[in-house]
């Protein structure tokens, strides 16, 4: 037991002496800025901290660690299964309590509840390709792009047909040029399928690409559509953006301009208020992200589908059993790409204001992250984690804002007001610790699409065994 | 013909960083078949060391040139060889033998995880520093167009030049490079053969790392301002040169290097600034779709 407590305190020790390196220089000189150029600020502190947090952390690992394996395997399968069976509640209450959330009339949380059904869908949307089709694509932002692009420039651009008269067998039809802008309902179909196309466009020259080789081209399309945007200013406006992009209306009804004619609130007789249109783009997002998830869950019964997950476990063995890898994989990009111009054309409409800047790499990469976190390929995980990273880290603040206010506590404003600088610090390690402990995602469950006999649950580690 | 030649000495010293940091894209990738996402990263991180240590060296006094960054190039390398060292040991090994994409999203977590640790620990604003190698010597007149050959950019290609011939060293006269290059030839059957394949994987990681850090002080050095996210794109096109050579390959990584730097200043100069790294990135795309194997790299085939 002594030697063994020693070795553990050793092996913190010389993980502590690494830390020490790593953060000694990083966080413990700062460079700052003076009169005279940067620099150097010591913080002895914080970097200390991080040493004994590295330390007192390996020291338990090593600890824990010492626990009989087939132990630890056991109660990973029955956490596994809790979650599993957990899961089959889990998703009613929740889509209950989506439909509910407008009711409380808050525009925090509505606001709040419009980020994360965002995410909710680019989720599903990329899940569709990463989850199902097995393709890393880290470049799905650009789809996005073009998806509030296209929505952008059709309903800002007036079209002009000009008027024309033709005689045909002496009668003469004559017609008045007429100048007309296309709403949202029609734009957004249209966002979509030319979000499809350019997805097949990118698709088709990478289609011989293996796994990693293909997410670096998906990321270089991502980056160039992100500099062409920027810098095609004739086109795009460039980095300015584009604004004053047209709301989206009911049947109709408008839902800005108070009480006239023609909007919402002057058509049901209602008080007018801008909560009404939160609402409605809350359940427009909404709609569209079930839209797309019941789409998906069709697709897996489809051939289709089942293709997709083939294709993820084992390419070769894909070709080999006769499935056709080209169409399998554009399908799934196009797809994949149709859902993610939805979802910009809504970006676009909720902002009414689209600029480059809003579809970089870290975009990509948060959508990347919610469908890891997931669990590649179950539509409740990329939920789940849409509501936790987005939503959860976002209450954590706002909570901390509150708290901070009320009890004139300063490190709770401090904290909530650096807390948006680590966001992407915890998603980082949070996508490297998911690969590292359930690389199979939290949610990892999975029913079989198809099966003999009984239908029954099976851990997702066995997956690639062929038995899901 | 002085324009062009002045773009081919500002593209061979582009070309040079670029090339040292994908040499350290293409060894991973030759061992373990992984694209380290990071690496661009460490690269950053690797400027930052540079940045902090010659602001530390001012601090104390030491303020003859060619000392201060001797000494910040063996400090930046060797804790950058630490960073590589964690990385690989927390984020890679791990997960040796899970599931195909299991690396490369660990890889990216790693990535943003660096990023904003740096954007965390040392503020998300821009970096400026003074050039240290003041001057240079003209090269050409032609009219009113000097073609300058500054003293930095003579330093840099030497010292690239240098860590260069050292690596090699390493790599083909050395124990330790015959175990490398053993465990690229194949993994498993060298490590039925005695060599202990985690520690030279590890070694792998360390050696890539520290030039990185080497092609950062470089960067920090000519163009005198870095921030956070100069990793991202430098790592892009640093991977791109490796491609371009032939993944697998350390002079075809070099080549590689050598040919994007010269290819990016030349379409700066010809063609347009802001697409510069659209070239770049379409060379990527059209490497790996026309040419996947590079110009110096094996034909790889795909056993099931």
């Amino acid at each position: 037991m002594a030697a063994r407590s020693t070795g553990a305190l050793r092996d913190a020790g010389l993980s502590a002496l690494v830390a020490l390196g790593i953060f000694g220089v990083m966080v413990g000189l700062h460079t700052s800025e003076g009169e005279h150029g940067l620099y150097l600020e010591f913080k002895p502190i914080a970097a200390g901290v991080l040493v004994a947090l590295v330390f007192f952390g390996r020291l338990l690992m090593v600890t824990l660690r010492e626990r009989d394996r087939r132990e630890a395997y056991r109660e990973k399968r029955r956490f596994a299964e809790a979650l599993t069976r957990a899961g089959v509640y889990v998703a009613p209450v929740l889509l209950a309590f989506a439909v509910l959330l407008p009711f409380t009339g808050d525009r925090f949380y509505l606001d709040l509840g419009v980020l994360v059904m965002t995410y909710v869908m680019l989720g599903w949307g990329l899940n569709i390709v990463v989850g199902l089709a097995g393709l890393l694509d880290l470049g799905y932002v650009a789809f996005y792009a073009v998806g509030a692009y296209s929505y952008a420039l059709l309903s800002t651009t007036p079209i002009h047909i000009p008027g024309f008269t033709i005689e045909v067998f002496g009668l003469v039809i004559e017609s008045v040029g007429f100048t007309f802008q296309l709403g949202f309902w029609t734009c957004l179909p249209l966002s979509g399928m030319l979000a499809a196309c350019w997805g097949i466009m990118l698709g088709f020259p990478v289609l011989r690409l293996r796994g990693d080789y293909l997410a670096i081209v998906t990321l270089a399309f991502g980056e160039i559509i992100r500099i062409v945007i920027t810098n095609w200013v004739s086109l795009t406006n460039g980095p300015n953006g584009i604004s004053n992009i047209p709301r989206p209306t009911l049947f109709g009804l408008s839902f800005v301009g108070g009480d006239g004619p023609g909007t919402f609130a002057g058509f049901f007789g209602l008080e007018p208020s801008p909560t009404y249109r939160v609402v409605f783009l809350y359940y427009l997002i909404f709609g569209l992200a079930l839209l797309t998830n019941w789409v998906t869950l069709r697709l897996r019964r489809l051939p289709l589908g089942r293709a997709w997950e083939a294709l993820r476990e084992d390419e070769i063995a894909c070709r080999s059993l006769g499935i056709n890898i080209t169409v399998t994989k554009l399908t799934a990009f196009a797809i994949g790409a149709m859902f993610g111009g939805f979802a910009g054309a809504f970006f676009a409409t909720r902002q009414a204001f689209i600029s480059p800047e809003s579809f970089t790499f870290i975009e990509s990469a948060i959508v990347l992250s919610i469908v890891v976190l997931g669990g590649m390929g179950s539509q409740l995980g990329t939920a789940l984690a849409a509501l936790v990273m987005i939503g959860g880290l976002e209450m954590l603040r706002y909570g901390l804002a509150v708290l901070g206010e009320v009890s004139q506590n300063e490190t709770f404003q401090a904290i909530a007001n650096e807390l948006p600088l680590f966001r992407m610090l915890i998603f980082g390690l949070a996508l490297v610790i998911m690969m590292v402990l359930r690389p199979r995602g939290l949610v990892s469950g999975r029913t079989p699409t198809v099966a003999l006999g009984e239908s029954r649950e099976i851990a997702a580690e066995l997956v690639a065994q062929g038995r899901g | 013909m002085a324009y062009a030649l002045q773009q081919l000495i500002n593209g061979i010293t582009l070309g040079m960083i670029y090339g040292l940091i994908a040499v350290g894209y293409t060894m991973v990738y030759g061992i373990i078949g992984m694209i380290n996402f990071a690496h661009g990263d460490v690269f950053m991180v690797g400027s930052f060391l540079s940045l902090i240590a010659l602001l530390g060296l001012g601090a104390m006094g030491i303020t003859y040139v060619p000392l201060a960054l001797a000494i910040t190039l063996l400090f930046a390398a060797a804790i950058a060889a630490l960073y590589g060292w964690t990385i690989e040991r927390v984020a890679y090994r791990p997960l040796r033998g899970s599931f195909r994409l299991a690396p490369l999203i660990s890889a990216i977590g790693m990535s943003i995880v660096l990023q904003n640790f740096v954007q965390v620990t040392q503020g998300a604003r821009v970096k400026p520093m003074a050039p240290l190698i003041p001057g240079g010597m003209v090269v050409m007149q032609e009219g009113d167009f000097t073609v300058q050959l500054s003293w930095m950019q003579i330093a840099i290609v030497i010292t690239t030049l240098t860590v260069l011939a050292i690596f090699t060293w390493l790599v083909t006269r050395t124990p330790l490079g015959r175990s490398m290059r053993a465990c690229e030839q194949d993994l498993k059957m060298a490590g039925l053969l005695g060599i202990d394949t985690d520690q030279t994987i590890s070694l792998t990681f360390v050696i890539g790392a520290a030039l990185a850090a080497v092609a950062g002080l470089m960067f920090l050095l000519y163009y005198g301002v870095i921030d956070f996210y100069i990793g991202f794109v430098a790592g892009v096109k640093a991977f791109t040169a490796a491609v371009l050579g032939g993944i697998g390959s350390l002079p075809g990584a070099v080549l590689g290097g050598l040919l994007i730097g010269l290819i990016e200043v030349f379409w700066s100069a010809y063609f347009s600034v802001q697409y510069k790294d659209v070239a770049a990135f379409s060379i990527l795309a059209i490497t790996l779709i026309f040419l996947p194997t590079g110009i110096l790299g094996r034909v790889d085939v795909e056993k099931v």
